[in-house]
């Protein structure tokens, strides 16, 4: 527990980056990185959340009776998640609707949860605050990663620009359901590989 | 009539809703280790997802649309699965035991299952009508049920199998369940 507020931050960027370290909020990770846009998209949207209700479940730690605890706490993640869908459908409406169902589920992904639970619930606000920042963009990070793999490969273009050239045939099969599941199963094993630092 | 089986079967197998619309990945990876969990979890979806699914429907309508209030969409369903989950739990305990310990910890753990709430805000978003909203919150779930049991038989054979180290757990059932969800996305040409 003697960790600087540095180490919170950086924690989720490479030691417990989610999805590839802690196995959580998969829906998400699967469903909207066929594209590295829709990965930022997203990855951004959940980190706004994970920030705001990390620093209120910090702030209201000893006011939250322990039994009601995840009631209380699914209700400020999902106050976050009204805030945060409201806004993109004003600011960002094309990416509004590519993400669809997927906003209002930031709700139940179970990153957002485990955070107020496992950290936000036991610590100040400053720490809560890096370590909610830290995971977020560490998810930001993973989810862009995993679709530049799936947008290369799958449409033969990386934030839209073609990289290859018009002979090529783009790869159907990684921006669909099974190519989702493949290219992250092969991700995870590669983080496996590279190990922790 | 037909429409209805139709429409049944297009959210059992064609729009399976794990393996289509990637919902509820987190307990298909956790319980699918073995074939007893899974069928735990399996039958709890099914029997919550039915419920959560008509009470979110009549919510919506008599509730949010009636009072102009749909923006706070999110934060009422998850409200409703969560109380409706509790209350599940507790009537289970006192009158069918049986069932109760079927279910075990099963039953909490559907609260954060976003097959549950992505087919409430599924029925929701597709304009179903009351019955259709009935039809296709039990067909996704049995549709859930189905792939979740299927992957657990496949997840039981592979702890027989020896994996390369980086590719061991979660890694090789993911690669795994991309395979399954092939198979399910032949259906995809019976639309």
């Amino acid at each position: 527990m003697a960790k600087t507020i540095v180490q919170e931050f950086t924690k989720g960027l490479w030691d417990e980056i989610p999805p590839f370290r802690l196995v959580l909020g998969l829906c998400p990770t699967l469903a909207v990185t066929k594209s590295v846009e829709n990965g930022i998209g997203m990855g951004l949207a959940t980190t706004f959340v994970l920030l705001g209700s990390n620093i209120l479940v910090s702030a209201l730690r000893n006011v939250i009776p322990s039994k009601v605890r995840i009631a209380c706490y699914i209700v400020i993640i999902a106050t976050f998640v009204t805030v945060v869908e409201l806004l993109m459908q004003a600011y960002t409406y094309p990416l509004f609707l590519t993400l669809g169902i997927f906003i209002p589920l930031i709700v139940v992904n179970c990153i957002v949860l485990g955070r107020a639970e496992a950290f936000a619930s036991k610590n100040g606000i400053a720490k809560s605050m890096a370590d909610g920042l830290g995971i977020g963009i560490g998810f930001t990070l993973a989810l862009a990663s995993l679709g530049a793999v799936r947008e290369v490969l799958g449409a033969g273009t990386i934030l839209g620009i073609p990289v290859f050239g018009p002979s090529f045939e783009p790869f159907k099969f990684m921006v669909e359901a099974p190519g989702a599941f493949v290219s992250l199963g092969l991700m995870l094993a590669i983080m496996n590989l590279a190990g922790k630092k | 009539m037909g429409d209805y089986i139709l429409l049944a079967i297009s959210c059992i197998l064609v729009n399976n809703i794990l393996l289509a619309q990637y919902l509820g990945n987190c307990p298909f990876l956790g319980t699918s280790k073995k074939m007893e969990t899974a069928v735990g979890m399996a039958m709890a979806v099914v029997f919550v997802g039915v419920m959560a699914g008509v009470i979110t429907w009549l919510v919506n309508k008599y509730l949010l649309v009636n009072f102009g209030i749909e923006f706070l969409r999110t934060i009422t369903f998850i409200l409703v699965i969560a109380a409706l989950v509790q209350f599940v739990e507790m009537f289970l305990k006192k009158s069918i035991p049986g069932l109760y310990a079927g279910l075990g910890i099963f039953l909490p753990l559907i609260t954060t299952n976003c097959a549950v709430m992505g087919l409430c805000l599924i029925n929701i978003n597709e304009e179903y009508s009351f019955l259709e909203s009935l039809l296709t919150s039990f067909a996704f779930a049995v549709g859930f049920g189905l792939a979740l049991i299927l992957f657990a038989g496949v997840r039981e054979k592979i702890l027989l199998a020896r994996v390369p180290k980086p590719l061991q757990d979660t890694s090789i059932a993911l690669v795994t369940a991309g395979i399954l969800a092939l198979t399910f996305f032949a259906f995809k040409g019976m639309a």
